[in-house]
């Protein structure tokens, strides 16, 4: 596939010292199969992948390792801490992830509520500080409030990740101001994680100059996964490139396109 | 040679028995787990690989063997 993309002159999307071509990252989760995963995340393009860390299931036959259809060589597997309702269950998973020797990145998650799975900002900026202090790069999912991705960013987050909505909800993304003002306060990238639907809510969100989106559900809940990815591709592609082209201004008249001038008597 | 006497451990929450004096690599292959794609956590401490053929396990010790699997 090729796109326009070479025309736009971009900056290099780097988290924590490593830069990545594509903007979009994706979750593994939820999928019918891994083959079906598999072939998503091709489509999709991400370099970046999410998994999370679960107890190894000793009574079932062993099912075939997630690894063995995402090679690690290939795909840069960004561990997270989904789940974790406490800083020190958070840095607990955290520590496990890092053991398994990929890398020092951790996606933290420290969730406050079961209904919402909004996350619980005072755990998640201590977890922050422990585990910046212990050498991760920490890539902190956050709600869009400003304030909170300010203390983020002072306690060491490599990348703040505020919210589009709700996790797996598909709401799209609720509050553009907010992101767009955490964008441009924020020294560290802004990566959307959560709640986008479908390929105009990763346009729109790229459109706030956000630096990238993180989806999952988007993905696998789609009726074809594989053709999702793929459009997903394509707007964050589109949402960058429109944000770096600059829109036209908002004008609440009218004005013509055609000369006014030259019309027939 | 005698039979090998076994131990009570806990291993992901559920009770299980073990070799007595067995080393945690020998555990996970008697459970026919690859230590290349596990993470063993022996008493909330988290054993690197390389120490895994020799730590013990001791009656009463809990483990955890956790893996990456899919999520977002």
């Amino acid at each position: 596939m090729t796109t326009a993309v070479e025309l736009v002159r971009d900056t290099p999307f780097t988290i924590g010292g490593r830069t990545f071509q594509s903007r979009l990252m994706v979750g593994t989760g939820k999928y019918r199969s891994n083959d079906e995963m598999a072939r998503a995340i091709e489509a999709s393009g991400a370099e970046i992948v999410t998994v999370a860390v679960r107890r190894v299931n000793l009574d079932r036959t062993r099912d075939e390792s997630l690894l063995h259809y995402l090679d690690p060589k290939r795909y840069f597997l960004l561990a997270n801490t989904a789940g974790c309702y406490t800083a020190e269950d958070a840095i607990r998973y955290a520590r496990l992830a890092r053991e398994a020797g990929f890398n020092e990145f951790v996606k933290l998650e420290v969730i406050g509520d079961q209904e919402t799975l909004l996350p619980d900002v005072a755990g998640l900026l201590e977890a922050t500080r422990v585990l910046v202090q212990e050498g991760f790069k920490v890539l902190a999912y956050t709600n869009e409030d400003l304030i909170v991705a300010l203390r983020l960013e002072e306690a060491g987050a490599a990348a703040v990740m505020p919210l589009a909505s709700p996790i797996g909800s598909g709401l799209g993304l609720l509050n553009p101001f907010s992101v767009r003002t955490i964008k441009r306060r924020l020294a560290v990238p802004v990566v959307v994680d959560a709640g986008v639907g479908t390929a105009s809510d990763a346009c729109l969100t790229m459109e706030q100059g956000v630096d990238g989106i993180l989806m999952n559900t988007a993905l696998a809940a789609a009726r074809d996964p594989v053709a999702m990815a793929h459009a997903m591709r394509l707007a964050v592609e589109a949402g960058r490139a429109a944000f770096l082209a600059g829109r036209m201004p908002r004008r609440e008249v009218a004005m013509p396109s055609s000369p006014a001038e030259g019309m027939l008597d | 040679m005698t039979a090998t006497a076994t131990i009570d451990i806990t291993v992901n929450g559920e009770p299980r028995g073990a070799p007595e004096g067995a080393t945690l690599l020998a555990l996970l292959e008697l459970l026919e787990l690859d230590p290349r794609v596990v993470v063993v956590e022996h008493n909330r401490t988290i054993v690197r690989r390389p120490s895994l053929g020799t730590v013990r396990i001791a009656a009463g010790d809990a483990i955890e063997l956790v893996h990456f699997v899919g999520g977002g």
